[in-house]
C-alpha cells in the first residue's frame, strides 16, 4: 500500500504536466512539427513502437557496456589510487581534468578510431559515467575506521587481506550509490555517441526525426530513453538490496 | 613457580603530533603470570590504550621490550575500544575472523564458533547481523570473536565501557565466569574502580600522561565476590582517594 502510494506521486505529477502542456499546445494552436501534444506523441510511440523497441536494445546494449566499462574501470582506479600515494598524486589530477574535456568534441574521434559499431558509444558513456564511481568508491575504501584496520593487523592480516576482507566489502555502499548516478550519465554518453555517428539507436532515431520534422517521434524516443535509464536504475536498486542486505536489518 | 605471559620493561613511548610531543607513557614496567586477570586502571586518556596497542604489536615502543611469554610474539587477542565488528558480516562471520585470516578451514572455524555461541548467550543468533544485535550481544559477539582468536592473552579496551549499568554488571559476572572456564590470560583496561575491583586479581594504577604504574595492588577478594561487601567498599574508598591524588 506504501508503495503504491509512493508511486502515485510522480505518476500525478507527470499526468498534470502533460495535461498542462496538451491543453497549451491546442490553446495557442502549436504547429505540431515545433512542439507536438502528448497526444500525437503516444499515438507516435504505439505506431512506432517496434522501430523503437529495436532502436532502444542497441542503445540498451552500449549503455550497459558502458557501464560497466566505467564501473570496473573506475572501481579499479579507485584501488590502484587508494594502494598507491604516487599512484594518486600522479592520476588524480589526471582524473579530474578529464571531466572538464567536453566529451562532444572527443567523441568524433572515438568514431574515427573505433568506427560505428557499439564501441565508441560504450566509451564515451564509460568516460562519463566512471568519475562518480571512482569518487564514491575512494570514500568507502577509507570508511573502515583506524581501530578495525588496526584489529585486522592485531590478527595478522596481510594487506591483501584487510583489503579484501574490510576495505571492498566496506566501500561497496558507496560504489552502488556511483553505479547509481553513473547510470544515468552513461544513457547521455550513449546517446551523444549515437548523435556523432550510428546507424541505429535512439540517439540516431531522434537525428533522422528530427530532420523530418517529425517532432512527436523525436519525443517518443526520449519517452523510451527516460524508461531506458528508470529501468536501469531499478535493476540496479535490486542488485544493491541483494548485496548488500545486511544494511536493511537495523 | 608461575609462568610468565605478559613481560614489559621500562616501556616509554613519546606521539609526535603537529603542535608538539606528547608523551604517552613514561617507563612502564610490570609482569602478568599466566591465566590471571589483571586490571590496569586510570583516567581517561592516560596512555592505557597505547599499552594495550603496543601489547598487540601495533605500535612499537620508543625504549624498552614488551614480550609475550617466554618468546615474543605473536600471542595476544586484541579488542579495541570501539566497536569494530563487519555490519556486513553474520554474527558467526564475525566470530570466525581470526580463523580465516590465518587461513583455517572455515567450516571448521563456523562449528567450533557456533558451540561457543551457547556459552555466549548468543545461540540463535547466528545468522543475525550486527545492527540486528542489542549493545550487550554486540560487545558479547566481539569478545567471542577474540576467545576465538586463540590466543594465550586477551588484551580488553574497556569492552564494557559503552553499556548501561545493568546490561554491564550482568556482563561482568558473565566474563568472570568465562574465563573461570577458559583459563585465558586477561589484561583489561578501565577508569571504572568497582569493575576493576570486583573482576581482577590484581589492579596496576596508572597515572596521567606521562603515563606510569604508580600502584601495583593484589586484590586478594575470595571469588565469588559481592559487588556489596564492606570490603570491595572499603577497596573502593582508598582507591578512589589514590586516583584522585594522582591527578
Amino acid at each position: 500500500m506504501k508503495r503504491l502510494a509512493a508511486l502515485a506521486a510522480p505518476v500525478v505529477l507527470v499526468v498534470i504536466l502533460l495535461l498542462v502542456w496538451e491543453g497549451a499546445v491546442q490553446w495557442f494552436a502549436v504547429p505540431h512539427y515545433v512542439l507536438p501534444p502528448p497526444s500525437r506523441i503516444v499515438a507516435a510511440f504505439v505506431s512506432h513502437f517496434p522501430s523503437l523497441l529495436a532502436h532502444a536494445s542497441v542503445t540498451l546494449v552500449e549503455i550497459a557496456a558502458g557501464l560497466l566499462l566505467g564501473g570496473v574501470g573506475g572501481f579499479a582506479l579507485a584501488i590502484l589510487v587508494f594502494l598507491s600515494p604516487l599512484l594518486e598524486r600522479t592520476l588524480y589530477p589526471l582524473i579530474i581534468a578529464s571531466q572538464m574535456v567536453p566529451v562532444f568534441a572527443i567523441a568524433p574521434l572515438l568514431v574515427v578510431w573505433m568506427g560505428y559499431g557499439v564501441w565508441p558509444k560504450a566509451v564515451v558513456a564509460a568516460l562519463i559515467g566512471f568519475f562518480p564511481i571512482v569518487v564514491n568508491a575512494s570514500d568507502g575504501l577509507r570508511a573502515p575506521s583506524e581501530e578495525t584496520v588496526e584489529l585486522f593487523r592485531s590478527l595478522g592480516a596481510t594487506r591483501g587481506q584487510i583489503l579484501r576482507k574490510l576495505r571492498l566489502p566496506a566501500s561497496l555502499p558507496t560504489l552502488f550509490a556511483g553505479l547509481k548516478v553513473a547510470a544515468t550519465l552513461c544513457v547521455v554518453g550513449a546517446t551523444i555517441g549515437e548523435w556523432v555517428g550510428a546507424q541505429r539507436g535512439l540517439g540516431y532515431l531522434m537525428l533522422q526525426s528530427n530532420a523530418l520534422l517529425r517532432v512527436d517521434l523525436v519525443f517518443a524516443a526520449i519517452a523510451m530513453l527516460s524508461l531506458l535509464g528508470l529501468l536501469l536504475f531499478a535493476v540496479l536498486r535490486i542488485i544493491e538490496r541483494r548485496v548488500l542486505r545486511w544494511r536493511g536489518t537495523g | 613457580m608461575k609462568h610468565v605471559a605478559i613481560h614489559v620493561e621500562d616501556v616509554s613511548k613519546t606521539f609526535r603530533d603537529g603542535r608538539g610531543n606528547v608523551e604517552a607513557l613514561a617507563s612502564v614496567t610490570f609482569v602478568v603470570e599466566r591465566g590471571t586477570w589483571t586490571t590496569i586502571l586510570g583516567p581517561s586518556g592516560c596512555g592505557k590504550t597505547t599499552l594495550l596497542r603496543i601489547l598487540a604489536g601495533l605500535v612499537r615502543p620508543d625504549a624498552g621490550r614488551a614480550a609475550m611469554g617466554d618468546e615474543s610474539g605473536e600471542k595476544t587477542a586484541y579488542l579495541p575500544q570501539r566497536d569494530t565488528l563487519l555490519p556486513w558480516r553474520t554474527a558467526l562471520d564475525n566470530a570466525i575472523l581470526a580463523s580465516e585470516i590465518e587461513g583455517r578451514p572455515r567450516e571448521a572455524a563456523r562449528s567450533e564458533a557456533r558451540e561457543l555461541f551457547a556459552r555466549f548467550g548468543l545461540s540463535g543468533f547466528e545468522r543475525h547481523y550486527p545492527a540486528q544485535l542489542s549493545g550487550g550481544m554486540r560487545q558479547r559477539l566481539a569478545l567471542a570473536r577474540t576467545f576465538l582468536a586463540h590466543r594465550d592473552v586477551l588484551l580488553l579496551d574497556e569492552p564494557l565501557g559503552s553499556l548501561d549499568p545493568l546490561t554491564r554488571t550482568a556482563l561482568q559476572d558473565w566474563l568472570l565466569s568465562i574465563w573461570a572456564e577458559l583459563r585465558k590470560t586477561i589484561l583489561l583496561v578501565t577508569h571504572d574502580v568497582e569493575e576493576a575491583l570486583f573482576l581482577s586479581d590484581r589492579v596496576l594504577v596508572m597515572t596521567r600522561r606521562p603515563a606510569t604504574i604508580t600502584r601495583d595492588l593484589p586484590v586478594d577478594l575470595r571469588r565469588p565476590r559481592d559487588r556489596l561487601s564492606a570490603e570491595l567498599a572499603s577497596r573502593k574508598g582508598k582507591l578512589l582517594a589514590l586516583l584522585l591524588d594522582g591527578r
